[in-house]
């Protein structure tokens, strides 16, 4: 991953910060340089941080870069504000996952890239404990 | 515009080659393609390649197969839209010819997967998704594939009537000479292998292979097989952007297109290659494909109604999961097997009878889709 290429997500990925259509209203995330409604003008909007879990998987055969946290879960997040996010599901086993499963965002470690590349970083989403 | 033929057809066994570089096995596809043709003079050449870059860290594949096949000055394209590359070749390659630009083009595909580790295919897969927020997560298009199959699991069908479409495949890639897997396998094992991405197991998904396949297209005459249809759409890349992610919108809209360009209706298709990379996606294909209602797929599968001589005959030389998937070169062996069903030279994959025949050829999770539909002619 570099530099730049991560640094220009940092905010959208630590904030959950996605963008607001100013013709339509229209909410994105990640944010789209053209509305579907045909608009470019966006404001900044900050996304529900809860939500519940639509369907899910656990990647048991990672792309390279991810070996070490396997097997891991990945998600569909339905967010409070109905919007929809793919996300990793942790603190949480397997069996214990279930569509409509409440869970909230969480600031994680995603990836480093060696010795001596950059720690990634991210949202990952955890059961809300009531 | 012109009526495009299929003149020429040219396939090698897909399998490991372990001992033979990539340019050696488009070389192969495509004198077989020229000598089944009956020229070698063809005016411009199209290569469908997905993963050459990281595979063997070449770029340019168009130039590099003309040279291979000693054809320098030759107009040369590669063409790369994830695995839908060979769909997407053919449509480009139909256009050619259509529109009076060129007489006789050749478009071939190739892949070698076995050059790398299966972790080095696993990451070329997901490179077809949207990366900062997709595969940033750490997906893989098995587990995409795998969160669309839980979805339909919990509302239209059994583990066992999907895994169907894999057992399906392997029963009619019997006695193929190219296929990679040319053997039965029971619903048995394949509930009882590994989980690959929860809930969609190792024999459900296709495997790591190296394959080329080769067509020549020209005007159409009288005779032979014609490209009736040919279409290309696109969707949202990331199932998170979508409404209903179980309805493939780009195969919907590719299919209504070819359909309509060759005065066909769904029910007027007597076998159709599907995109069965996992089951599930060649499930959801045959209902975006309009040959099943939605959500009935899995059933009919089940039910021999993509068996040979049911209602759709489909994946009948085995598909992606059993002819095997050599990525870039996929989309040009289905759109190969259809146009030999139509010669009626499919030896014992042979549909009786068989006039109209459709491939559908996908990258992503059905984010990009070739639909081509073939007709027998006289």
């Amino acid at each position: 991953m570099s530099v730049p290429r991560y640094w220009r997500e940092e905010v959208p990925r630590y904030r959950l910060q996605g963008k607001k259509c100013k013709a339509c209203g229209a909410k994105y995330f990640p944010a789209r340089p053209v509305c579907t409604c045909g608009s470019t003008e966006f404001g900044e909007y900050k996304l529900s941080e809860t939500g519940e879990v639509v369907t899910w998987t656990v990647i048991r055969n990672p792309p390279m870069g991810y070996e070490k946290y396997k097997p891991y879960m990945v998600g569909l997040i339905e967010l409070d504000d109905g919007i929809k996010i793919l996300s990793q599901v942790v603190d949480v086993d397997p069996e214990e996952v279930s569509a409509g499963l409440k869970v909230e965002a969480v600031f994680r470690k995603v990836k480093e890239d060696g010795k001596e590349g950059i720690i990634q970083y991210g949202y990952k989403f955890r059961p809300v404990v009531e | 515009m012109r009526k495009v033929a299929v003149a020429g057809i040219g396939l090698i066994k897909v399998k490991e080659y372990w001992d033979r570089p990539i340019g050696s096995l488009f070389q192969e596809a495509a004198y077989k393609a020229m000598k089944d043709a009956g020229t070698n003079k063809i005016d411009s050449l199209y290569v469908a390649n997905m993963s050459g870059a990281l595979m063997q860290d070449q770029l340019n594949m168009g130039t590099v197969m003309a040279d291979v096949i000693a054809k320098p000055g030759l107009p040369a394209t590669r063409i790369e839209a994830g695995s839908a590359s060979g769909g997407v070749a053919f449509h480009e390659a139909v256009k050619a010819v259509a529109s009076g630009y060129s007489d006789c083009v050749m478009v071939g595909g190739v892949e070698k997967m076995s050059d790398v580790l299966p972790e080095v295919v696993t990451s070329s897969l997901v490179m077809s998704e949207e990366q900062e927020y997709t595969a940033y997560t750490g997906v893989t298009k098995a587990g995409l594939s795998a969160m669309l199959h839980r979805l339909y699991l919990d509302i239209y069908a059994s583990p066992e009537e999907v895994g169907m479409m894999a057992v399906k495949s392997h029963d009619h890639a019997v006695g193929c000479r190219h296929a990679q897997y040319p053997f039965k396998m029971s619903i048995e094992r394949a509930m009882a292998s590994p989980m690959e991405a929860d809930p969609i197991r190792m024999m459900e998904c296709s495997g790591i292979g190296d394959g080329a396949a080769a067509l020549i297209l020209v005007p159409a005459e009288d005779s032979g097989v014609e490209v009736a249809g040919s279409a290309v759409a696109t969707d949202y890349c990331s199932l998170a952007q979508r409404d209903d992610p179980l309805t493939f919108n780009a195969v919907k809209t590719a299919a209504d297109r070819a359909y309509k360009m060759a005065g066909v209706k769904p029910s007027d298709i007597n076998l159709a290659e599907v995109h069965d990379d996992y089951t599930i996606n060649g499930v959801l294909s045959l209902e975006a494909l309009g040959l099943v209602e939605q959500g009935k797929a899995a059933k009919l599968v089940a039910e021999q109604g993509t068996a040979r001589d049911g209602k759709i005959p489909t994946n009948t030389m085995g598909g992606l999961k059993a002819r095997g998937n050599p990525l870039g070169a996929t989309g040009i062996y289905q759109v190969a097997e259809v146009a030999l069903q139509l010669r009626g030279a499919a030896g014992d994959q042979q549909i009786e009878g068989a006039e109209v025949g459709l491939a559908q050829n996908m990258g992503g999770i059905a984010s990009i889709c070739a639909v081509n539909v073939l007709r027998r002619l006289a």
